[in-house]
C-alpha cells in the first residue's frame, strides 16, 4: 500500500544570513519547513557552529574543558587560531573583560582586542559584549568601528541598548543578535524595533536565551519551534535564524562539570557525560530549529558536526 | 478530537424510541460526541454501523501497556504534533538491549548495571523503562535462556526481540506472565507470529521496511484480529526515521490514518555510544513511544533521561515544591539558611547541592510561583518585601541562635534593601549552586 506523504505547504521561510566575507564566510538560514524535514522543503545551508573565546582568562570553566584549550587561555589571538585548527565555522569572541566586576575595560581596549583577533583569522566573527546591557550599548561603536567590512555578528542588543548596537551595525556593515528571554512578542517587537531603524531583517539573529539540557531547555524548544512555525507562516519578524548559545549554558550544568560528589560518581566518566551535555543541547535545539550554536568544547563540535551531517541527509 | 455529534447521528437507526435512555437518537448522538454515553446503549446499532463509530471514535494513537504492576509502562495515547498545543502524555520508554550471545556472567553484568540506572531529578525517581532481550545468536534455546536469566535478575518488563516464531513462543512460555513486548510481526512471519502474540495476550510490535510496507502490514494484522501493537518502520539512519516518525504521528492525529494510529518504536542502538544517544535524542524529541539502544553507561541514560522529562513536561504548569522550611540533615540554630524559590528544579539544584557540602543547614523556597531566581527576580516576585514576609511567616529567626541568611549571587543586588526589611544580616552565596560546597567551607562559621 503506497502510503500518500502527508507534506505541510509552508507559505513562507527563514531569512538567510550571511557572516564574514569571502571564501570562510559562512551563510546560514534559509529553510522552507521544519528542521530536517527535506521531504518537505528546502534546507539550503548547515547550521554552523561558532567556538567560544573571552579575551580574559575564564574563572568558571572545569578543568576538564580547560583542557583542550591549555596554553591559550588567557590569548585571545591564539585562542581563536587554535579555535580555527580545532574546526570552528566562526568564532565567538566575548568582551568579558569590559564588565564592571572583570576589570571594566574601556570600548577602545576591546576593540583592540577584536581587532587582533579578526586579524589573526580568516573566520568569521562573532563579537559579544560582558552581558551588562548599558556597557555594551557604549562599547560596540568602537568595536564594530574597529572591524568595519568585516561583515562580524555582534550583540547582544536588547530592548535597552539595541539603538546603539544596531547603529554601529549599519555604519560598519555588521549583523546584530536580537536577544529576548523565551518570549514571543518581545521577539518580535526587538525585530520590529531593529528593522525600523532600516536594518536589513536578513542581518538580524535571534537569541531566544536557551537554557540548557535540564535547565530549562523544553522553554526555549517551545519558543524556538512556535517561532519556526510563525516563520514558515508567514511572520517575516520571527523569521530570522536562531543562534543558540550552548556553551554557556551547557557548562553551568552539574552535570558537566561534577566530578566528586557522591551523586557524580554514579553518573558515569566525566567526559562522555560533560559533552553530551553540550551535544544534546545543541542537537535537541536544531530540531526545535536553532541555526546557528556557540559551542565550548572542541570535541563537542566534531560530535555535533558529525550528526549534522547524519541528519541532513535526503528523507525525501 | 472523535466524531461530531452529526456525523455520528448518520450512523444511528433513527428509531427515537428512547431505549437509550435518550429522548432521540440526536440526543444520544450528542451525548456519545461528548464523551457522556456509550454506544451499546443502543441495542439497535448495525454492526457496519459500530465497526465505522468504534474505528472513528478510538483515539487518533492508541495507548499501550507493557508489562505489570509497578514498573508497567504506558505509550501512545498522543494528541498533539507540538508540546506547546497541550503536552506530550506518555514518555517514551527507554530499553537497553541485552544480546543473547553474551555469557551468562557478561549478561548479569549487563543487567547489574542497567539496574543502577536510577537518577533523582527534581525530587522525583528516574530510570529506563524496559529490557530488550535480542536473539542475535538466532538460536532459540540460548534465547530462552537469556531471557530467563535477564527475568531472574531483574523486574523490568521485557521487549522480546526475535523474529523468529519459535524463539518467541518458547520464550513466552516463561515470560508472557509479565507482558512483554513481542519484536517484531514482520511481512515473512506476520501471520504465526500474531497467533503466538494473541495467544499469549501480549502486545505486538510489527515492523516494516517502510512506511508504505509497515501500513500494509499493521492492515493484515488488525484483519486477523490484533490491535495491541507498536509500529516501526523499520528505518536506522536518524534522518529517515525522523520523517518517518514525523509522518507516523501526522497522519494518525491529522488524518486519523489508522494503520498510523500506534505509539512508534525506534531503534537508536550503535557502538559509537555518542550517535546513539544523540539519535535516541532526536526520537525522544520527536514522537517515538519507544527508544531501544544498546548501551548502559550512565553517562549516556542520564541525558537521555532528562532530555525526556524536559520534553514531557507539561509547558503549561511549572513543577514547584511547596514553600517552607526544608531541614537538610539534621540542623541546629546554629545552622546555614539558604533562600531559594519554590521552581522544582531551583530547590533540588540548592537542596542537593547543600546536601553535598555535608554541613547540616536550612534551604527555604520562596512561593514564587514555582519559577527560577532570575525569572522570579525579573517578574517581581523575589523581591525584598515578597521574601521578607515569607520569612516572618514561617518564623525563621525562632530557628536560630543567628541572623544571617544566605541568598542566590544572582541577586546580590537585593542584599540592601532586604537587610533594612528583614533585619537578617545578608550574606550573598555564589552565583551558582554547584558552588555552595566550596562556599561553606571559606565563608561559614556562624
Ligand atoms: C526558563 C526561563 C524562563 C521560563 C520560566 C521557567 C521557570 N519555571 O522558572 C519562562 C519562559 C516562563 C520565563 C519567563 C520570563 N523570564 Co526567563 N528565563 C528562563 C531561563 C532560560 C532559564 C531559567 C532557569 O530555569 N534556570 C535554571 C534554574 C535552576 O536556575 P536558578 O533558579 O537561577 O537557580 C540556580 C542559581 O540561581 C543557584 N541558586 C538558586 N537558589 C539559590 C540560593 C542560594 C542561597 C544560592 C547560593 C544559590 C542559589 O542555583 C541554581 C543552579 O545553579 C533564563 C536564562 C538562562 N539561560 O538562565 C531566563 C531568565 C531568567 N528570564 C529572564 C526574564 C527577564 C524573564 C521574563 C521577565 C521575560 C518577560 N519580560 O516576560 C519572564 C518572567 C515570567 C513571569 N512574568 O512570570 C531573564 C532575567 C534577566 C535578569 N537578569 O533579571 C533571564 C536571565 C534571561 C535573560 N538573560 O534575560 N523565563
Ligand atoms: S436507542 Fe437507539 S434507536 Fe432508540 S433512540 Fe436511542 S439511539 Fe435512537
Amino acid at each position: 500500500m503506497a502510503v500518500s506523504i502527508l507534506k505541510e505547504r509552508w507559505t513562507s521561510k527563514l531569512y538567510e544570513t550571511t557572516i564574514g566575507t569571502g571564501d570562510k564566510a559562512v551563510k546560514f538560514g534559509g529553510d522552507s519547513t521544519l528542521p530536517y524535514l527535506q521531504f518537505e522543503g528546502e534546507i539550503p545551508n548547515r547550521p554552523a557552529v561558532a567556538l567560544e573565546i573571552t579575551d580574559v582568562e575564564p574563572t568558571d570553566w572545569p578543568d576538564f574543558l580547560k583542557a583542550h584549550w591549555e596554553g591559550v587561555l588567557a590569548d585571545p589571538v591564539a585562542w581563536a587560531k587554535q579555535a580555527a585548527e580545532y574546526g570552528a565555522d566562526l568564532i565567538a569572541l566575548r568582551l568579558d573583560s569590559a564588565h564592571p566586576d572583570k576589570g571594566n575595560a574601556s570600548a577602545e581596549d576591546v576593540a583592540k582586542t577584536a581587532k587582533a583577533v579578526a586579524d589573526a583569522t580568516d573566520l568569521p566573527l562573532i563579537v559579544i559584549g560582558c552581558g551588562v546591557e548599558e556597557k555594551d550599548g557604549a562599547i560596540f561603536p568602537a568595536v564594530g568601528e574597529a572591524l568595519a567590512g568585516k561583515n562580524a555578528l555582534i550583540g547582544c542588543a536588547t530592548q535597552e541598548n539595541y539603538n546603539s548596537i544596531v547603529a554601529a551595525a549599519m555604519v560598519n556593515g555588521h549583523n546584530v543578535i536580537a536577544s529576548s528571554p523565551l518570549d514571543i512578542n518581545l521577539c518580535k517587537q526587538l525585530n520590529i524595533l531593529m528593522t525600523e531603524m532600516n536594518l536589513p531583517a536578513e542581518r538580524i539573529v535571534i537569541d531566544p536565551l536557551i537554557g540548557a539540557l535540564g535547565y530549562g531547555i523544553e522553554y526555549a524548544y517551545s519558543i524556538m519551534e512556535r517561532s519556526r512555525l510563525g516563520a514558515l507562516t508567514g511572520d517575516k519578524m520571527l523569521a530570522m535564524p536562531v543562534v543558540c548559545f550552548v556553551g554557556q549554558e551547557a557548562w553551568k550544568a552539574k552535570e558537566a562539570k561534577d566530578v566528586e560528589s557522591p551523586e557524580g560518581q554514579t553518573w558515569g566518566e566525566q567526559g562522555t557525560r560533560a559533552i553530551l551535555w553540550e551535544v544534546m543541547t545543541s542537537t535537541t535545539l536544531l530540531q526545535a530549529g536553532g541555526s546557528l550554536f556557540v559551542m565550548r568544547h572542541p570535541e563537542s563540535l566534531k560530535k555535533f558536526k558529525a550528526h549534522v551531517e547524519e541528519i541532513s541527509k535526503s528523507n525525501a | 478530537m472523535g466524531l461530531t455529534g452529526l456525523e455520528i447521528y448518520k450512523q444511528l437507526p433513527k428509531k427515537n424510541c428512547k431505549e437509550c435512555g435518550q429522548p432521540t437518537c440526536l440526543a444520544f448522538a450528542m451525548a456519545l460526541a461528548g464523551g457522556k454515553a456509550s454506544l451499546d446503549a443502543c441495542p439497535y446499532v448495525s454492526d457496519a454501523a459500530k465497526e465505522a463509530l468504534d474505528a472513528a471514535s478510538a483515539p487518533p494513537i492508541a495507548s499501550v501497556k507493557i508489562g505489570k504492576g509497578d514498573r508497567e509502562l504506558v505509550i501512545g495515547g498522543e494528541t498533539v504534533l507540538f508540546r506547546h498545543d497541550k503536552r506530550f502524555e506518555h514518555p517514551t520508554g527507554i530499553a537497553i538491549e541485552v544480546c543473547d550471545t553474551l555469557s551468562a556472567d557478561e549478561v548479569s553484568a549487563k543487567v547489574d548495571a542497567i539496574n543502577k540506572l536510577v537518577f533523582d531529578r527534581v525530587g522525583q525517581t528516574h530510570q529506563v523503562d524496559l529490557v530488550a532481550v535480542c536473539n542475535c545468536s538466532g538460536d532459540a534455546n540460548k534465547f530462552v535462556e537469556t531471557v530467563k536469566l535477564v527475568q531472574s535478575k531483574s523486574n523490568y518488563p521485557l521487549i522480546l526481540k526475535s523474529e523468529d516464531v519459535d524463539a518467541i513462543s518458547k520464550a513466552l512460555e516463561i515470560a508472557a506472565e509479565g507482558r512483554p513486548l513481542v519484536y517484531a510481526a514482520t511481512a515473512a512471519n506476520y501471520e504465526a507470529m500474531t497467533e503466538v502474540a494473541k495467544k499469549f495476550q501480549v502486545p505486538l510490535a510489527v515492523k516494516g521496511d517502510n512506511l508504505d510496507q509497515l501500513a500494509e502490514l499493521v492492515e493484515k494484522v488488525v484483519a486477523l484480529g490484533y490491535k495491541d501493537l507498536v509500529i516501526d518502520s523499520g528505518s536506522r539512519e536518524v534522518s529517515r526515521m525522523l520523517a518517518d516518525l514525523t509522518q507516523i504521528r501526522r497522519k494518525a492525529l491529522k488524518e486519523r490514518f489508522r494503520p498510523f494510529g500506534f505509539p512508534a518504536l525506534a531503534i537508536a542502538s550503535n557502538d559509537d555510544v555518542v550517535k546513539e544517544a544523540v539519535d535516541a535524542g532526536v526520537y525522544i524529541s520527536k514522537y517515538a513511544g519507544i527508544v531501544v539502544i544498546s548501551s548502559a553507561d550512565p553517562a549516556v541514560i542520564l541525558p537521555l533521561v532528562t532530555l525526556r522529562l524536559n520534553i514531557y513536561t507539561d509547558p503549561q504548569k511549572p513543577i514547584a515544591v511547596e514553600a517552607k522550611i526544608y531541614n537538610i540533615g539534621n540542623p541546629g540554630p546554629d545552622a546555614p539558611v539558604f533562600i531559594t524559590t519554590n521552581f522544582s528544579l531551583t530547590y533540588f539544584c540548592v537542596a542537593g547541592d547543600v546536601e553535598a557540602a555535608r554541613v547540616p543547614a536550612y534551604v527555604i523556597p520562596i512561593d514564587t510561583d514555582g519559577i527560577s531566581v532570575l525569572t522570579a527576580w525579573a517578574a517581581g516576585k523575589y523581591s525584598p518585601e515578597k521574601i521578607t514576609d515569607d520569612l516572618n511567616a514561617l518564623g525563621v529567626k525562632d530557628k536560630i541562635n543567628h541572623n544571617k541568611i544566605i541568598i542566590p549571587g544572582h541577586v546580590a543586588v537585593l542584599s540592601g534593601k532586604l537587610q533594612e526589611l528583614s533585619g537578617f544580616e545578608i550574606i550573598v552565596g555564589p552565583r551558582e549552586s554547584s558552588g555552595i560546597p566550596s562556599f561553606l567551607k571559606q565563608r561559614w562559621n556562624a
